[in-house]
């Protein structure tokens, strides 16, 4: 009985020591707990609190874009886009596998993500596809579990509801390329859009808004449980056009299939009403992606769809370009407008014989026939006494040579030349005979549309220098303000050698003879007064003027003259310009003086509309 | 006449007692305690199922209730019968090791379960308890003579090491490594001298190369990522880092009950089994975690007084394993899930979720009640009475 009582004593001693080892351990314990949960514990709140929320960014709508009547041009769409966040994903491929088996993922989607992920920091979801219908919105859901990563994003994608019409003002939207990347958040955001060309591209800061955030709760698969917290952006601001839809469809119709330009702009402020390109383009096809075959159509059709022929396409003004010769030679008094010239139908200077468009001559011309009959020889002669850089100098002051500053991105310059331009460019002296050729615009003139059309705003509106713009606001620190009214510099023009400028055009269009009397307005109150244009683009040779000069449809279209017409209306209190360039279409007088004539009819019209709808606006509130 | 006087003048003192008797014996405040601590792992199942009883908590209550049935059934056998049968036990349990084994290497993988219809039975479970059994049968009757040999502890040392291994290899390093160290604490209490713990511990260390040569990659891995867990944070450090991250923003007294957000999204893995402790200390803070530590303590010490208080040094040994055994799995799992020791796949006792270790520890308790119940039961060296 003893031995047992001792190894009860024993027993009781080691567990002692055994007891004393387990409290110690669950001390270690406890102490463990302290330092993770007092000491550290701020630490790991944080990253807990790092684990379950994420932030998002928010993108505020972009803003729309409307016409002078407030007639949508430019519109938001829901896009629903699969995304997938590249952390919350076993691996890409895999993610992308499981999907691929449910929408069609494309390679060159595939790529895209890959290449996106490596630039993005991991959390950022990625775009995979966008523009998913109903069926296939449904199907990823359904199958979200087998999805890690995958989360269904509405989106807003750009829409341009009148298609083709005005697509050259309006622009285009699309992804941010890495040389464009500012410090702007929402460019993190996938499936970003900034404007890239027209308006969307001038006003995009403003249109864009201001992101807003969303904080939400996530679980470890990435899910989203609910929203913590939630800052609205701001929306981005509405731009309001000059232009007028109904003209511009107008205009587009009447010029057609041809490779023609059209800009009708209010003379006194500067608000571009119709500015059409024919032929235009659908930018809707941009957002949605083009294929190869698309783009190879657009980009090398001979007429040049995408190009803004109004602002890029810089064609020989022709005839259009003798009332600046004319206000030259009257402002340096170096002819008198009685000064009488003889046409016989050519004149000699030099060894060169230099030819008028009419075989037979205009006989004796003064300036007002001068420019009704559009006489060349007169013109050679007030241009040979006048020296071509006073005409250049004030070519520049109605606005060619350089851009009229229009909001609108990639205007082109045109050229106005002159002696120094020659040697700089073509290292040659000036030949005088090169006066000639260019003073009634051939040669190295070359205008816009735009340009010819702010040329008769500022002739018809007094010889103040108004500048065109299409957007009705202009933007002042990324956000937009009315503009305020403008006061145009003068441009120094006198008040007679304006009115004898605008005499001649009056008979161009008004007195039998003149070159677009057949395109007049007979409408009373809505005449118009303008100036025929053709510009020749190829050499005519000695031999053809002898065996006959070709006529324009026994050419091939590359070699047809291009037809030029500006004009301004209603003659007694003008209004508006116009400058119509329809490009190898012919001659001014047949071709473009008609186009100019209806539009400027449709213009008038809807002015008067518009007077009588605000007068039917007044009676209402009478009424009441 | 002087007879002899009993030792323990007890109605206890007696070779049969009657079940009235052992009725009147079951220790309620050791069953309160357990209870208690099943109750923690209701509450936490049920947060855990965001405020169900299903998928988990019901089923968990039921376990515990069949459980406790279980324990005080064996609580209330005699004893001795348990000694009688330890080494027949402890054969059987052996045999279901290497039945699991040799269908594991046959069938798909590692498959430690025998499906009983009812309940998945795990062998390694078993051996826990018969391992004890059977080495407190061997050393009941071993006087210091005997135990200073040390030809007598290679049987047991057999004992111990051939199960191990056999579980090792299934592979479990968490269970292999529970029975070494509960083993070796009853070679201890058993009167085993300290130098040749020092010896066999010195040993070990030095086999240390070796046995990382037998340790599969994974548990390669998982002892590395032990060491550096930032070094993966993604991979196999992952469960870890948001174990401490969970534990350490629940702070001192919790997110609250429902609301710790490292369980509830997921970024806790399973949270219902091995990290359920983690979970529980998110929500309740360090407040909570001490609160617990405490029921175990509790448990502990109802354990050593049990052990203390036998007269049999069977019961004394078998009470010890048992609250040796239940200390490591909560030990372990909890020094697991804050990470001190590397991620092994054990349980935090009557809390995660699981019938088999459930039922074990319950019967474990068992065993522990009925050294209790029988503690003055004097036991002869073949498991008779007093002879």
């Amino acid at each position: 009985m003893y031995h047992d009582n001792d190894r009860s004593k024993m027993f009781s001693r080691r567990a002692l020591v055994l007891g004393g080892g387990k409290a110690l351990l669950m001390g270690a314990l406890a102490a463990r707990m302290y330092y993770l949960q007092v000491m550290e514990a701020n630490k790991y709140a944080m990253l807990a609190e790092d684990n379950r929320v994420s932030t998002r960014l928010l993108a505020p709508p972009r803003g729309l874009i409307l016409d002078r009547n407030g007639i949508a041009m430019a519109v938001n769409q829901h896009n629903y886009r699969a995304m997938v966040v590249a952390e919350r994903t076993p691996s890409l491929d895999y993610t992308l596998d499981a999907l691929s088996r449910i929408i069609t993922i494309g390679d060159g989607e595939r790529a895209r993500v890959h290449k996106e992920a490596r630039r993005r920091r991991s959390f950022v979801p990625i775009s995979v596809r966008e523009n998913l219908t109903w069926e296939e919105v449904a199907r990823v859901e359904v199958n979200a579990a087998d999805l890690p990563g995958v989360i269904i994003d509405v989106g807003q994608s750009r829409h341009y509801p009148l298609e083709s019409l005005g697509a050259h003002i309006l622009g285009y939207v699309s992804a941010v390329s890495e040389n464009e990347l500012t410090d702007d958040p929402l460019e993190e955001l996938p499936g970003f859009r900034i404007g890239k060309g027209g308006v969307e591209r001038i006003y995009d800061m403003a249109m864009r808004g201001r992101h807003g955030t969303s904080s939400v709760e996530v679980n470890a698969v990435g899910r989203v449980i609910r929203e913590l917290e939630r800052k609205e952006g701001e929306p981005g601001v509405d731009l309001n056009l000059t232009l007028d839809v109904k003209l511009q469809e107008y205009a587009a119709q009447r010029l057609g299939d041809e490779s023609a330009a059209v800009v009708v702009m209010d003379i006194h402020t500067g608000d571009v009403i119709v500015m059409a390109s024919t032929p235009s383009f659908d930018p809707n096809a941009f957002n949605r992606g083009l294929t190869s075959e698309e783009w190879k159509d657009l980009s090398t059709n001979p007429r040049s769809p995408l190009s803004n022929k109004a602002i890029a396409g810089q064609f020989a003004p022709g005839s259009t370009f003798k009332l600046v010769t004319a206000l030259a030679a009257l402002e340096s008094r170096d002819i008198t407008p009685e000064m009488r010239v003889f046409c016989s139908g050519h004149t000699q200077m030099g060894s060169i014989k230099f030819h008028c468009w009419k075989k037979e001559g205009h006989g004796a011309q003064d300036m007002i026939s001068g420019i009704k009959n559009s006489c060349d020889v007169y013109f050679y002669e007030v241009a040979r006494r006048t020296g071509f850089e006073k005409i250049a100098e004030m070519a520049r002051r109605f606005g060619m040579g350089g851009p009229t500053g229009v909001d609108l991105p990639n205007e082109r310059p045109g050229n106005i030349p002159d002696k120094a331009w020659k040697k700089k460019a073509l290292k040659q002296p000036w030949h005088p005979g090169e006066t000639l050729i260019n003073a009634i615009g051939q040669g190295y003139v070359t205008t816009t549309p735009i340009q010819l059309a702010v040329m008769t705003a500022r002739i018809a509106n007094g010889g103040f220098g108004v500048v065109p713009h299409v957007a009705r606001d202009t933007i002042v620190d990324k956000s937009v303000k009315s503009r305020t009214n403008p006061q145009w510099p003068n441009l120094n023009v006198s008040r007679q050698s304006l009115a004898l400028v605008r005499k001649g055009m009056f008979a161009v269009s008004n007195e039998p003879g003149g070159t677009a009397y057949k395109a007049r307005i007979t409408q009373e109150g809505m005449w118009l007064s303008g100036k025929t244009g053709s510009a020749q683009v190829r050499r005519i040779t000695m031999r053809e003027r002898e065996t006959g000069v070709k006529k324009n449809d026994q050419l091939p279209w590359k070699e047809r003259d291009h037809a030029l017409f500006v004009a301004y209306a209603p003659e007694e209190n003008p209004r508006y310009s116009i400058a119509v360039v329809v490009e190898h279409g012919g001659g001014g007088s047949a071709v473009a003086a008609p186009i100019a004539r209806d539009i400027m009819i449709e213009v008038q019209k809807r002015d008067l509309a518009r007077v009588a709808e605000a007068k039917d606006d007044a009676t209402d509130l009478r009424r009441f | 006449m002087l007879r002899p006087m009993p030792r323990m003048p007890s109605r206890l003192n007696r070779t049969e007692m009657s079940v009235r008797d052992k009725i009147w014996q079951i220790n309620w405040s050791l069953i309160a305690v357990l209870s208690a601590i099943a109750c923690v792992g209701f509450a936490t199942l049920y947060s855990a199922a965001q405020g169900s009883l299903d998928p988990w908590a019901m089923k968990q209550m039921v376990r515990f209730a069949i459980g406790i049935s279980i324990m005080i059934g064996i609580a209330l056998v005699d004893l001795r019968f348990w000694m009688r049968n330890a080494y027949i036990m402890y054969v059987i349990a052996f045999i279901l090791l290497v039945a699991v084994e040799l269908r594991g290497t046959i069938g798909m993988g590692a498959q430690r379960w025998i499906d009983l219809g009812f309940i998945q039975l795990q062998p390694s479970e078993i051996m826990k308890i018969a391992l004890i059994l059977a080495l407190a049968r061997y050393f009941h009757g071993a006087g210091f003579q005997e135990i200073g040999r040390p030809l007598f502890l290679i049987p047991p040392l057999i004992m111990v090491f051939a199960p191990a291994i056999l579980v090792l290899k299934q592979p479990d390093l968490g269970t292999a490594m529970m029975l070494v160290l509960s083993s070796g604490a009853l070679f201890f209490m058993a009167g085993v001298r300290v130098w040749k713990f020092v010896l066999v511990i010195a040993g070990g260390l030095a086999a240390i190369p070796l046995a990382w040569q037998f340790l599969r990659e994974y548990q390669k891995k998982r002892v590395l990522i032990f060491l550096d867990p930032e070094n993966d944070p993604l991979g196999a450090g992952y469960h870890i880092t948001q174990s401490k991250i969970a534990l350490g923003s629940g702070g001192m007294f919790g997110k609250g009950y429902m609301m710790g957000t490292q369980s509830r999204l997921n970024f806790l893995p399973e949270k219902q089994t091995d990290f359920i402790f983690t979970m529980f200390a998110e929500e309740w803070g360090m407040m909570g975690g001490l609160v617990l530590l405490g029921l175990y303590a509790l448990l502990l010490a109802f354990g050593y007084a049990i052990a203390m208080r036998c007269r049999s040094q069977f019961g004394r040994l078998v009470a010890h394993g048992i609250t040796t055994t239940f200390f490591l799995y909560f030990f372990i799992n909890t020094a697991m899930v804050m990470g001190l020791v590397p991620v092994v796949g054990v349980p935090l006792p009557l809390i995660s979720y699981g019938g088999t270790a459930m039922l074990s520890l319950l019967a474990g308790w068992g065993l522990v009640m009925s050294a209790y119940i029988h503690r003055d039961v004097p036991i002869s060296r073949r498991g008779m009475g007093e002879e």
